[in-house]
């Protein structure tokens, strides 16, 4: 028995197609369903239909029901801890949709006339008399509109559709927003700002926390009022100060600290200040490891050792955090010596690390 | 064209479907005929045959959740307000009384808590479009599997490619509305994407939010874009999607009774109506049973968006799973040109990546025409076997996505099985390059594996399970010939051909234009079609009919072609002697 | 008077005459039980571990110390270390009673394996015992104590205080908490293995315990940090989570966009796909012909 196994690609300069081994048996024999066959099946088929099609309509009414019985808003209706309304209105509306569904479906396979047909298919290609008829119309066309010719008119005109099409509607586009300037340059945090725990906005003194402790704070800008209690930063205004100026604080066992170059003297015994903003895409970061000081960012996992100066040691980001050199102002509490030294967050294209 | 008109379907019923009284549908029909013509339109729409199988209906999943889509949206807009507009709440969710939110998050809250059926409609919104995009990636990769994207339906394929981009940006967009935490990061995640770009980062960043991040334009902006920008150019696509559909007519299996010049099915009034129409009501049922049962989004939970607060196990919805693992597995590579900075470790996994990604996608039934040379139309689908390149090519892709999409999720992963995320980013490291790698060159085998199998069904019919013994003593299996229409099915497929440039060089000696790109493509083209079992020939066939008789002959004494149930008490077998010659 | 003594006859009479019945000496015994019980109860101390003084807790402290958590803690809380440097227990001096009544009381401690991140698991010993660890460890050094139930108890405030609290707590809880734990105390990953467990359905002492100690690789929210105020409005807060109708459905783990993509492909693909073999399946055949009638 020679091996059929392995058959060595065909090459051939030609795409004629060779004898078919096995000639098409055509289509084969209708067979009917029990149901074409059989009156008590075909009845009982129906029935079935219809007790769905009635099914879908009771979860019709059930839905309308429950829309009006179960209470949402100060009191929730509530059935085995859930809330009711949301319960009851999904199951019934899912009822009635899939219960119709399912009744069309079983009428088509069950009762519907199920013999195969087939159709011819067409070319796809237009009939090359129509392709030629199109042509030699489009042909007329242009030779009548006489654009070949009138070479000034032509290049005119693709020189005015450029202008029109390019820059003006693009140039209504500019005051989309503000140019960038040097707005990422620097945040709202300025000598003598207090350092505030975020949410309370109470200040904060170097006796108050323990080492081990980790505080999301703010600058106190943020959170200071007018004379009629209203804040004076609120809205977006404050989103955006907060998407730069917010900061955490950790107090490090001293010996543990490798202070950054130039850098020793911006902690507060042991206590270090560091931005919140990630320096890859910008998430805010707090989840602090007491024990080896490192911080993890929960979007794409960078982590920083806080123990020394926010370096990277693992994940995408590239830079280390921004510290924030602190002092202790004359009332004991903790504040910013100055803004930080290099743009928080995100890296961008001006941002110039040298 | 001529129609067999020999299977047309009869109808059920008994009487002849003359109508005997005027009928009033068919007093409107005539009206809108006389201003609008349909007849014509519809003569050959109204019983245009469609083939039947499981796998033509995962488009349908998509589309139908689409109109899901559409009606629980337009419920949503009814209530939702885009502005980001500071305002206290002031609703019945009692944890966030007093809370200073956007009015976004407000009518959020508002849908969810005060509005009867509103979280329901949130929910099956969140769920339908979930749904939609998954049943895309599916459709793209049945279509792709069984060769439905080769000439005429190439630029179906790629209409299919921007729907499911243009889906994946819609759904971004769409989850971002609510300015919730979890939303908000994203934003903030795509800020930094912007801010990344070179020379023009920050002006990008800074013309979208209208401003520093977050600015207050960003929700509108993003409404816009996601109420009526991407739905008018989905509806678009999706017509012309259909439409080629319909022009083209669908794809079929290959099997008795069925070539490349005609279409095998049920006609769409009434079988395909029925089974759509039902279908339609299935996909929105099943997703007003999702949206009732299980809670997605909980954005009272998350509370108003604050670049401050973030919350573990933050992703984007699973379709941007895989660009996000990217981004989490890339390392910290950034570079300075003077006084510029270059930050790789977004550009590449965020930008380059899922634009290179996305052309590859979009040009690989060119580039497989480009490497076959395979010029002619194709109605009849291949089983993903007989395409062993193909189908490897496309595990392959399914592979590298789907480790980049478990990358996404690696804090999860972590915790739920107790893992360290930086082992599994260490390990996706080297995985997405190593994993597509041995998943192509597993996959190509067994596809030829399975084609050395079928070959071996057709020329040595199926194994039986009945044992012989032979005189001499020893054990063979006998194999019965498989019946005709299956036989036919297997070889109903094109021979393989491998390209041939027309030759290198003319007769004096001078080397054809193009002639390495011709080279090239030969050679590509050897690969691709390397190793592939070609179906017998009419003489091979023969032979192992021949031969396979002869064997009968030898073992059992049946007179006539046994048709399998000789010894599986499917029918008596009084009649016929076994061991008898 | 006659009507007196007869009353007071006929039930005087009325117990003498059951005075040798069979059930006597039985009711005899029960009420002696009881009236001793009842004195007992009534006159013995209130509370038997208060009336121990606090060298005898810290005593039997010791004692327990030394049998379950000196292989690893040392026989003084000093600490343990392992010759290539690693920590087998750290040193306890300071970390206060709290610290104790939380790794103990969440069976985290004793540990049954030193290594990354202790699980919480089975308490092993009962809160007396614990009382006189934490008494012991309390003696090693000052550190913070176990926090009063009155501490994180809403008890005493009005409707809209509490209201206000939740509030307020909501909001320290997603500055603070969430980045570790999830926005509904599910928990998250940390670095190199460790986890930040579950808090959703943990018991308010110790929740308040972790917060102000700072376990293991936990930063610690001191009273500084955080005020015992705000630590009882963030108990309040996860409290008022816990109770709250699950307004959406199943919350499928509480993981976030993960958990509702698996569910959307499993459960949402996986059943429409099954619909559409239904619908395109060949179905039952019969082998009869038809007979048009």
């Amino acid at each position: 028995m020679s091996s059929h196994d392995e058959h060595a690609v065909e090459v051939v300069g030609d795409r004629t197609p060779d004898t078919e081994p096995l000639a098409d048996p055509g289509h084969p024999a209708h067979k009917w369903r029990p149901t074409d066959v059989d009156e008590r099946l075909e009845r009982r088929a129906e029935r079935q239909v219809a007790t769905l099609f009635a099914l879908s309509g009771l979860c019709s009414v059930l839905f309308v029901v429950s829309y009006f019985v179960f209470d949402i808003g100060e009191v929730v209706t509530t059935v085995g801890g859930f809330g009711a309304s949301n319960l009851a209105l999904g199951l019934t509306l899912g009822g009635a949709l899939l219960f119709g569904g399912v009744g069309a479906i079983h009428w088509a396979r069950k009762l519907m006339a199920d013999q195969e047909m087939v159709e011819a298919r067409h070319a796809i290609a237009s009939p090359p008399e129509d392709r030629e008829v199109t042509v030699a119309g489009f042909n007329t066309g242009l030779e009548e509109s006489g654009i070949a010719r009138r070479p000034l008119i032509r290049n005119s005109l693709l020189g005015a559709l450029g202008v029109l099409a390019l820059p003006v509607p693009v140039v209504l586009l500019r005051d989309l927003g503000p140019l960038p300037g040097d707005a990422l340059k620097s945040t709202i945090w300025e000598p003598g700002m207090r350092v505030v725990r975020d949410v309370t906005g109470t200040p904060i003194r170097p006796s108050d926390l323990q080492f081990g402790d980790l505080v999301n704070a703010e600058p106190a800008a943020l959170f200071e009022v007018d004379e009629q209690g209203e804040p004076l930063i609120e809205g977006a205004q404050l989103q955006t100060e907060k998407a730069k100026g917010a900061v955490i604080l950790v107090r490090i066992e001293p010996e543990d600290i490798t202070p950054g170059e130039g850098r020793e003297d911006w902690g507060v015994d042991g206590i270090l200040c560091y931005s919140k903003i990630c320096t890859h895409v910008g998430c805010p970061i707090s989840l602090y490891e007491r024990t080896t000081h490192h911080v993890l960012c929960p979007c794409h996992q960078s982590t920083f050792d806080l123990a020394d100066s926010a370096r990277v040691m693992f994940g995408p980001a590239a830079r280390p955090l921004p510290q924030l050199p602190l002092d202790v102002d004359s009332d004991g509490y903790l504040v910013a010596r100055s803004d930080f030294d290099e743009p928080v967050g995100p890296s961008f294209w001006e941002r110039d690390s040298r | 064209m001529s129609i067999d008109t020999s299977k047309v379907a009869t109808s059920n019923a008994d009487t002849a479907a003359t109508a005997k009284k005027p009928n009033p549908i068919g007093a409107i029909a005539s009206w809108a005929d006389d201003r609008l013509g349909l007849a014509t339109s519809q003569k050959k729409m109204v019983r245009k045959v469609f083939p039947e199988h499981w796998s033509f209906m995962l488009g349908e999943i998509a589309l139908w959740s689409f109109i899901v889509l559409l009606l629980t949206g337009t419920f949503l807009t009814l209530w939702f307000n885009p502005s980001m507009g500071e305002v206290q709440y002031n609703g019945s969710y009692d944890q966030l009384r007093g809370i200073h939110m956007s009015e976004a998050f407000a009518s959020t809250l508002n849908i969810s808590f005060d509005v009867r059926g509103g979280l329901l409609m949130r929910q099956m919104h969140h769920w339908s479009a979930m749904l939609f995009i998954a049943a895309m990636m599916v459709h793209l990769m049945r279509v792709f599997f069984t060769g439905a994207h080769r000439k005429p339906r190439e630029l179906n394929w790629v209409i299919g490619c921007l729907l499911l981009l243009l889906g994946t940006l819609e759904g971004f967009t769409g989850y971002s509305l609510p300015d919730d935490l979890l939303s908000g990061t994203g934003i903030r995640a795509a800020d930094g994407f912007i801010k990344s770009q070179p020379v023009v980062g920050t002006y990008m960043s800074f013309f979208l939010f209208n401003g520093e991040f977050p600015g207050e334009s960003i929700i509108p902006r993003l409404y816009v874009v996601h109420i009526l920008l991407i739905p008018g150019i989905l509806l678009a696509l999706i017509a012309a999607h259909m439409l080629l559909l319909v022009y083209h007519k669908h794809t079929q299996w290959p099997g008795p009774g069925r070539t490349e010049q005609n279409v095998v099915g049920y006609p769409l009034m009434p079988v395909y109506a029925a089974k759509a129409g039902g279908f339609f009501f299935i996909v929105f049922g099943v997703t007003a049973l999702m949206g009732g049962l299980l809670s997605i989004n909980p954005v009272w939970k998350y509370g108003p968006y604050d670049p401050s607060k973030v919350t573990a196990g933050s992703q984007p919805d699973w379709y941007m799973g895989w660009p996000d693992g990217a981004l989490r597995i890339m390392p910290g590579w950034e570079s300075t040109i003077g006084p510029y900075t270059l930050s790789w470790n977004v550009l590449l996994p965020i930008i380059v990546l899922p634009v290179v990604a996305f052309t590859i996608l979009l040009l690989l039934p060119f580039v497989e025409q480009w490497i076959t040379g395979d010029k002619r139309e194709h109605h009849l689908l291949q089983r993903p076997r007989n395409a062993p390149t193909r189908t490897a090519v496309m595990v392959a892709l399914m592979t590298f996505y789907g480790l980049m999409w478990a990358a996404g999720g690696n804090d999860i992963i972590a915790i739920v099985f107790d893992l360290s995320i930086n082992q599994i980013t260490y390990f996706m490291r080297a995985a997405v390059f190593i994993g597509p790698v041995i998943a192509f060159f597993i996959t190509r085998r067994w596809c030829i594996s399975l084609q050395r199998a079928d070959n071996d069904r057709l020329l040595h019919g199926y194994e039986s399970g009945i044992i012989m013994r032979s005189t001499e003593g020893g054990y063979s299996e006998r194999h019965l010939p498989i019946n005709e229409g299956a036989a036919f099915t297997l070889t109903s497929r094109d021979r393989d051909e491998v390209y041939v440039p027309s030759s290198a060089t003319d007769s004096n000696g001078v080397a054809a234009p193009g002639g390495r790109l011709e080279a090239l493509r030969a050679r590509l083209s050897a690969g691709w079609f390397g190793h592939n079992v070609q179906k017998p020939t009419k003489a091979e066939l023969d032979e192992g009919h021949a031969h396979a008789e002869h064997e009968h002959e030898l073992q059992v004494g049946l007179d006539h072609p046994a048709d399998g149930h000789q010894f599986d008490g499917h029918h008596t077998v009084d009649e016929e002697s076994l061991r008898g010659h | 008077m006659r009507f007196l003594n007869r009353s007071v006859d006929s039930w005087a009479g009325r117990i003498s005459r059951h005075r040798r019945g069979p059930l006597a000496g039985f009711l005899v015994l029960v009420l002696g039980l009881l009236m001793m019980g009842g004195l007992y109860t009534t006159f013995s101390p209130a509370q038997a571990q208060s009336e121990q003084t606090t060298e005898e807790l810290v005593a039997e402290g010791r004692e327990l110390f030394i049998v379950n958590c000196s292989f690893c803690h040392g026989q003084n809380g000093e600490g343990v270390s392992t010759v290539d440097g690693n920590q087998l227990g750290p040193s306890l001096a300071g970390v206060g009673a709290a610290a104790v009544d939380f790794q103990v009381g969440t069976g985290r401690m004793p540990a049954a394996q030193p290594g990354q991140q202790m699980p919480r698991k089975e308490k092993v010993f009962s809160q007396e015992e614990i009382d006189a660890m934490a008494a012991f460890v309390a003696s090693l050094g000052a550190g913070p104590a176990v926090p009063d139930e009155s501490d994180y108890s809403l008890e005493g405030l009005s409707d809209e205080e509490r209201q206000e609290a939740i509030v307020r707590g909501g909001q320290i809880f997603l500055t603070n908490c969430t980045a570790c734990h999830n926005f509904t105390g599910s928990g998250g990953a940390m670095p190199r293995g460790g986890y930040a467990p579950a808090i959703l359905g943990v018991e308010p002492r110790y929740v308040y315990q972790a917060m102000l100690t700072g376990p293991q690789t936990m930063p610690s929210f001191s009273n500084g940090n955080l005020t015992p105020e705000a630590k009882r409005d963030v108990i309040a807060y996860l409290q008022s989570i816990e109770e709250n109708p699950k307004y959406g459905g199943f919350g499928m783990g509480g993981l976030g966009p993960v958990a509702e993509g698996m569910y959307a492909w499993i459960v949402g693909i996986g059943v429409l796909v099954g619909f559409a073999v239904w619908i395109a399946a060949h179905g039952a055949r019969s082998t009869k012909q038809k007979v048009d009638a």
